[in-house]
C-alpha cells in the first residue's frame, strides 16, 4: 500500500492505493467521490469517464498510480463555484438528457471533452463522440439535444411531460 | 485482479531493466491489458508502466517517412499525423472511442497484435518498420499470427516508421458492440506498388492480400479487383460472422477503400 497524490477538482488530495487500484476506485473509495460511476467495468459503457490532464479517459481502465500528480476533473467538479449546475449539467436537465441518471456523469464529462475540442459540433459529430458512452434509457436523442443546447445551438425545447 | 507491484520508469533504459526482473509485464495505455488483468487472464508480478517515458511520445516527419514513438496515443496520432499521413491519422481517429483513444498507444496495439486491431493493418499495409529497444523489424516479419509477434521477452516497441504513401485509406466494417473491426482493409498506394492489409478476418491475424495487391498495382481502380474473391479458408468464424461472410467482406472493404482513393 502506498499513498498516491493528485489534484482533483482543483484540490490537492491523497489516499492509500495498491498497485492494482484503478483510478475509479481511488476516486470512489479513496476520496469518496462517488459521482463517477462503474457501469460495465470493461471499458465499454463510459459511466466512469473523468478528465485526466485535460482529456477524457475511462477511469475504470487506468491505474491510480498512473494518475499520480495528474490534474483530474470529475462530475463533482462540473458545477459552478456557487453550487449551481454548470452549463452542460443545466442543459441535460432542461432537455431531459437523463432518466435513471446512471450514465449521466460520464455523459456530462464526455460532452465537456467534446465541446472543449469542438465548440460547435454537428449532430453527427456529437453522436460519433458518444460512441463509448452507453445510455439504456433515453435513446440518446435528448442527450444529443442537451449537448447542442450547451454548445449554444438553437434547439427546440422538449415538451413537458 | 491479482496483486502486482507497479513501477513507473521515466526512461527506456529503466523500463528495460524493470522488465528483465521477475515476472514483469509492460503496460502501454492499458486499454486491452487492463481488461485482461481484470479477467485474471494475466498474473504479472510487476507491471511496468510505459506512460511516463517522454522519449516514447512523439510524431516526427523525416522526408517521406513518418516516425511515431511507441507510447504515442491514438488521439495524438490522429491530430499530429493528419497533415503528413492522413490515411494513418484517420485510422487512429476511428479506433475504439474518444476516451480509449486518449489512453491507448500505437506500441501497445502492435505489441498485442489482436487479430481484430486496427494498427496492425496500417503497419503491414504501409510496409512500416517496427523499432524496438534492440533492433528494427520489417512489418512483413513482425506479425507472426494471432497475438503473436517477433518481439522477444522484455523487448518493447519504441517507435514505428511508416513510409508515406501517395494515398491510403482504411475501410472498416465495425462490429457494433465491441467497435473492433469485423473486417477492415488498409489500402496504400506507393510509387512502386500497392499494399493491401486485412485485419479482423483471419485466424492468423493481419495479412496481405497478394492477389489484390497485384491487380491494383497494375491498374489502381475498383474495376481491377471486381470478381476477385478471397478464400474463406482460415477465416475467423464466430457468432458475429461466418468465415464465408468475412471472406466476402474482404472484397467489399477493399473495393470501397479503392473507390475512396480514385
Amino acid at each position: 500500500m502506498t499513498t498516491i497524490s493528485m489534484r482533483v477538482n482543483g484540490k490537492d488530495v491523497s489516499a492509500a492505493a495498491e498497485g492494482n487500484t484503478l483510478l475509479v476506485n481511488f476516486l470512489r473509495e479513496g476520496l469518496r467521490l462517488t459521482g463517477t460511476h462503474v457501469g460495465c467495468d470493461t471499458s465499454q459503457c463510459g459511466a466512469c469517464v473523468v478528465h485526466v490532464d485535460g482529456v477524457a479517459v475511462k477511469s475504470c481502465t487506468m491505474f491510480a498510480a498512473d494518475a499520480e500528480g495528474a490534474e483530474i476533473t470529475t462530475i463533482e467538479g462540473m458545477a459552478n463555484p456557487d453550487g449551481s449546475l454548470g452549463t452542460i449539467q443545466q442543459a441535460f436537465r432542461d432537455y431531459h438528457g437523463l432518466q435513471c441518471g446512471f450514465c449521466t456523469p460520464g455523459m456530462v464529462m464526455i460532452a465537456a471533452d467534446l465541446l472543449k475540442n469542438n465548440p460547435d459540433p454537428s449532430e453527427q459529430e456529437i453522436r460519433d463522440y458518444l460512441e463509448g458512452n452507453i445510455c439504456r434509457c433515453t435513446g440518446y436523442h435528448n442527450i444529443v439535444k442537451a449537448i447542442q443546447a450547451a454548445a449554444g445551438q438553437n434547439v427546440p425545447s422538449v415538451a413537458a411531460g | 485482479m491479482y496483486a502486482f507491484d507497479f513501477v513507473k520508469p521515466t526512461s527506456i533504459d529503466e523500463a528495460i531493466q524493470a522488465l528483465s526482473e521477475g515476472e514483469a509485464q509492460a503496460l502501454g495505455g492499458g486499454q486491452t491489458l487492463i481488461p485482461t488483468l481484470k479477467a485474471r487472464l494475466a498474473d504479472p508480478g510487476t507491471l511496468v508502466s510505459l506512460a511516463h517515458i517522454a522519449d516514447l511520445k512523439y510524431v516526427r516527419v523525416n522526408g517521406d517517412v513518418i516516425e511515431i514513438g511507441g507510447g504515442t496515443t491514438h488521439a495524438t496520432v490522429a491530430a499530429q499525423a493528419a497533415e503528413a499521413y492522413p490515411g494513418l491519422a484517420d485510422l487512429a481517429g476511428r479506433i475504439g472511442d474518444p476516451s480509449v483513444r486518449n489512453r491507448g498507444t500505437i506500441g501497445g496495439s502492435l505489441a498485442n497484435n489482436d487479430p481484430s486491431a486496427c494498427y496492425p493493418a496500417a503497419a503491414l499495409g504501409s510496409g512500416a518498420t517496427i523499432v524496438t529497444n534492440t533492433r528494427e523489424i520489417a512489418a512483413d516479419d513482425y506479425f507472426q499470427g494471432m497475438f503473436t509477434t517477433a518481439l522477444e521477452e522484455g523487448e518493447i516497441v519504441t517507435a514505428v516508421r511508416f513510409p508515406i504513401p501517395q494515398a491510403a485509406h482504411y475501410e472498416k466494417m465495425a462490429q457494433p458492440a465491441s467497435r473492433f473491426p469485423l473486417v477492415a482493409v488498409f489500402v496504400a498506394k506507393y510509387a512502386d506498388g500497392v499494399r493491401v492489409a486485412v485485419t479482423g478476418a483471419s485466424n492468423n491475424g493481419v495479412f496481405r492480400w497478394a492477389e489484390a495487391e497485384q491487380a491494383l498495382s497494375s491498374n489502381f481502380s475498383a474495376g481491377a479487383i471486381e470478381g476477385l474473391r478471397h478464400s474463406a479458408e482460415d477465416m475467423i468464424a464466430d457468432i458475429h460472422g461466418t468465415a464465408a461472410y468475412r471472406a466476402h467482406l474482404i472484397g467489399v472493404m477493399t473495393r470501397r477503400a479503392v473507390e475512396k482513393l480514385t
